[in-house]
């Protein structure tokens, strides 16, 4: 017997939540329970008073999956409000940062200085055997970057995940 | 706004919740709360032998009063103990507060004796915990942890209090009225949905009601709403497990249970069936059967208090977010202004009745007074002998189990209390005790299984303690019966673990904590047998021998429709293969 898994697509979620102890872990341990995925997971404290901090997951699943990750999160106490940006069409913004390190000397140095420039990536970190970069875009745009930085000595790299929020003057 | 202990704060929350009852046991990490509750005779506190089975005796007394159960633990070990009971609670949404003591705040995070991540660890089987840090935050966590054990689908709720938060001072405040930030369940359903119920309703030619616990936990209110829209519309009633006794046993109306081990009747009603009208019942796998087989023609209308319950399994037509007492209030008070009648149901009760006359809950058995004792006929004899005493009855978890729901009717709700979703070998006996606490004057009877009920057997000192006349009717075939079952159906007979060897002898031992021990060996002694239970004051625990190798029919097994209901032994032919292995 083999086990069968289904084919999904990428939704982004928002969620408020209370900038509370244990918080995130509920919500990462849900994810876990029922066997949901998570592509990337952001959160900081958005608000003057601390009280609530904004969760950005990225998650992937069938049409009912993702219709329950958004009912059990509803549910959860500590949990404001759920909006699901990929429900209005595209029209939401999404944007991640990553820092990339490349080492190297002679060509490939030039090369990846000018790849950054084609990429609008700027310059944070230098030494003569090595550049830091930080990209900022959505995450086909950064996967790309970092994809042809392979090629030019890649070292290390560090992503935020993605943060999104959805066009026009309405707030969540 | 007085000044007062951490502690103190605790119990005066308590009272002012107008709790009476808690039930719990000692230790290291909650001794300030023990004092306090020393002070305070007017709760009750209830000194269980295990942890485990507080938190059953907290939902036996809340499942048959309606009100939340209340544990008190120490950390540690009473906390982890507990844990078995506050998942059962959980997954059958029973109203629950668990208060678990914990080292002192300047210790967490140390491994400082008896110190675990209670938080931590009940984070994913309560509907929501807290650990209090600061003593003025107690009087509001207490209150806002009643509120939400009790509104929108109940729960279990832990509060985690360090041992100085206990014994530090501060102000008990009593917010004014509780007004969540973020949970606010929806309780009154959208009337647009409630219109097109009722003309979904009114449209249908064979309509069944599908009713689970959600019936039950919105009050006996809701239970007289669903017999009188059952009796409006002419339709027939099905039931959960959990949901037994929400509509009467001895209605015309009534299929009985659906399910793995339903009615014939219920199940294939579910399946020809084009309207579904689902009451605060969850589309559970024990209920569905195969999913792609499951009521295929059928329209569907699911009213539940939880969101997240609707499209989880099965997708509906029309979902009703909402109380189920105050849905079905809605619907009959549609129906009515919309002058609906009844419509002619004959043909499709032609067909019910049809599926009836398989008898499928009848059961082969010898009738002379040596003979062995079928286990379903226990059960009837004991249903027989306790009509009119309107008895509370607890189950453990087993083959006893579905033959108390099959062959056992009820005609209120509030008087069933068995362990559906977790499926807790162990929950009946304390259960009962529960029970029992919450109704002295009632007949409360526990029917088990002599391998279930080994696993909180310890509370029978419990029950000497506090005289309680709680009756214990063991259906003994010295097996796990069920695991017996699957093993026969599964694996070819290969009976592995599944005896229950070296039983206690239970006469003896009901004599050792001062109970009457009774010993049931033929069907001659049956009805005498049971008859001295019920006139025997103080407790009783019968061992009643029964069938050994007796299995529980009908039964969709594992990975099969409504329509391939097994309903004798010798329907079971062949192996399984690998897919049906695989379901639980």
């Amino acid at each position: 017997m083999k086990i069968k898994t289904e084919a999904g697509e990428r939704h982004v979620l928002a969620i408020t939540v209370d900038n509370e102890a244990g918080v995130l872990a509920k919500i990462t341990g849900l994810f876990t329970a029922r066997g949901y995925n998570i592509e990337s997971l952001t959160v900081a404290d958005i608000s003057s008073d601390h009280a609530l901090s904004r969760i950005t997951i990225v998650t992937n699943g069938p049409p009912p999956v993702i219709d329950q990750i958004i009912a059990q999160l509803e549910r959860l106490v500590p949990v404001h409000k759920v909006v699901d940006l990929n429900d209005a069409g595209e029209a939401h913004v999404e944007r991640e940062i990553a820092l990339v390190k490349v080492a190297g000397t002679g060509e490939k140095r030039i090369e990846a200085l000018r790849l950054a420039d084609v990429f609008r990536a700027k310059v944070v970190d230098t030494t003569l055997t090595s550049f830091i970069f930080e990209i900022t875009g959505n995450s086909d745009k950064v996967d790309r970057f970092i994809a042809l930085m392979r090629e030019c000595g890649l070292v290390e790299v560090g992503r935020t995940g993605v943060v999104a929020i959805a066009r026009g003057p309405e707030a969540l | 706004m007085t000044e007062m202990s951490g502690a103190d704060m605790v119990v005066q929350a308590l009272v002012d919740l107008g709790v009476d009852t808690v039930f719990g046991y000692p230790g290291g990490a909650v001794l300030p709360i023990y004092d306090a509750l020393y002070k305070h005779p007017t709760i009750k506190h209830i000194l269980v032998r295990h942890e485990q089975a507080a938190t059953h005796a907290a939902e036996g007394y809340a499942r048959s009063t309606g009100k939340p159960g209340v544990v008190l633990v120490t950390s540690g070990p009473g906390a982890t103990n507990a844990v078995t009971g506050i998942t059962d609670a959980l997954l059958d949404s029973i109203p629950m507060v668990v208060l678990t003591g914990q080292v002192p705040t300047t210790l967490i995070g140390t491994d400082a004796f008896q110190e675990c991540d209670t938080v931590g660890i009940t984070r994913h089987c309560t509907k929501h915990n807290y650990l209090v840090m600061d003593p003025d935050r107690l009087g509001p966590i207490m209150h806002e942890a009643f509120y939400i054990a009790t509104h929108g689908r109940p729960g279990p709720v832990v509060i985690d209090i360090p041992k100085n938060v206990q014994v530090a001072t501060g102000t008990y405040r009593v917010p004014e009225k509780i007004e969540h930030q973020s949970y606010r369940p929806q309780v009154e359903p959208d009337a647009d949905a409630i219109a097109t119920a009722v003309a979904m309703i009114a449209a249908a030619e064979r309509p069944v009601f599908y009713t689970g616990g959600g019936v039950i936990n919105a009050g006996p209110d809701a239970s007289a709403a669903l017999r009188q829209l059952v009796a409006l519309t002419g339709a027939p009633v099905t039931s959960t497990l959990m949901g037994l006794g929400a509509f009467p046993s001895d209605d015309g109306k009534w299929l009985g249970m659906l399910g793995m081990h339903g009615t014939y009747e219920a199940n294939m009603a579910m399946n020809r069936a084009d309207l579904i009208i689902a009451v605060g019942a969850r589309f559970d796998d024990r209920v569905t059967g195969r999913l792609d087989a499951f009521s295929p023609d059928s329209k569907k209308i699911h009213i539940d208090i939880d969101r997240s319950s609707i499209n989880k399994i099965v997708p509906v037509d029309l979902a009703i977010v909402g109380d189920a007492g105050r849905a079905l209030d809605a619907i009959i008070a549609g129906w009515q202004d919309a002058g609906h009648k009844a419509r002619d149901l004959g043909e499709w009760w032609r067909r019910v009745d049809g599926w009836r006359a398989t008898r499928c809950l009848d059961f082969p058995e010898k009738k002379e007074a040596g003979a062995d004792i079928m286990p379903q006929r226990a059960v009837k004899a004991l249903f027989d002998a306790t009509r009119g005493l309107d008895p509370i009855i607890t189950t453990e978890v087993g083959q006893h189990q579905m033959w108390a729901a099959q062959h056992f009717g009820f005609s209120a709700p509030n008087r069933w209390l068995t362990s559906g979703g977790l499926g807790t070998m162990g929950y009946g006996f304390p259960a009962s005790v529960g029970a029992q606490i919450a109704h002295p004057d009632r007949l409360v009877i526990c029917i088990a299984g002599e391998a279930s009920l080994q696993m909180n057997i310890q509370e029978m000192g419990t029950v000497s303690q506090y005289r309680l006349p709680v009756k214990i009717f063991i259906l003994n075939n010295e097996w796990m019966g069920m695991v017996r079952q699957w093993q026969e159906l599964t694996y070819e007979s290969r009976y592995s673990n599944s005896y229950s060897d070296s039983l206690p002898d239970f006469v003896k031992l009901a004599d050792a904590y001062g109970w009457t021990g009774l010993r049931i060996d033929n069907l001659g002694q049956l009805e005498d047998g049971i008859q001295k239970m019920i006139e025997t004051p103080g407790p009783v625990i019968v061992d009643c021998r029964v069938a050994q190798l007796a299995n529980c029919f009908p039964m969709i097994p594992s990975g099969a429709a409504h329509t391939e209901m097994l309903l004798q032994p010798s329907d079971v032919t062949g192996t399984m293969d690998d897919e049906a292995k695989a379901l639980v």
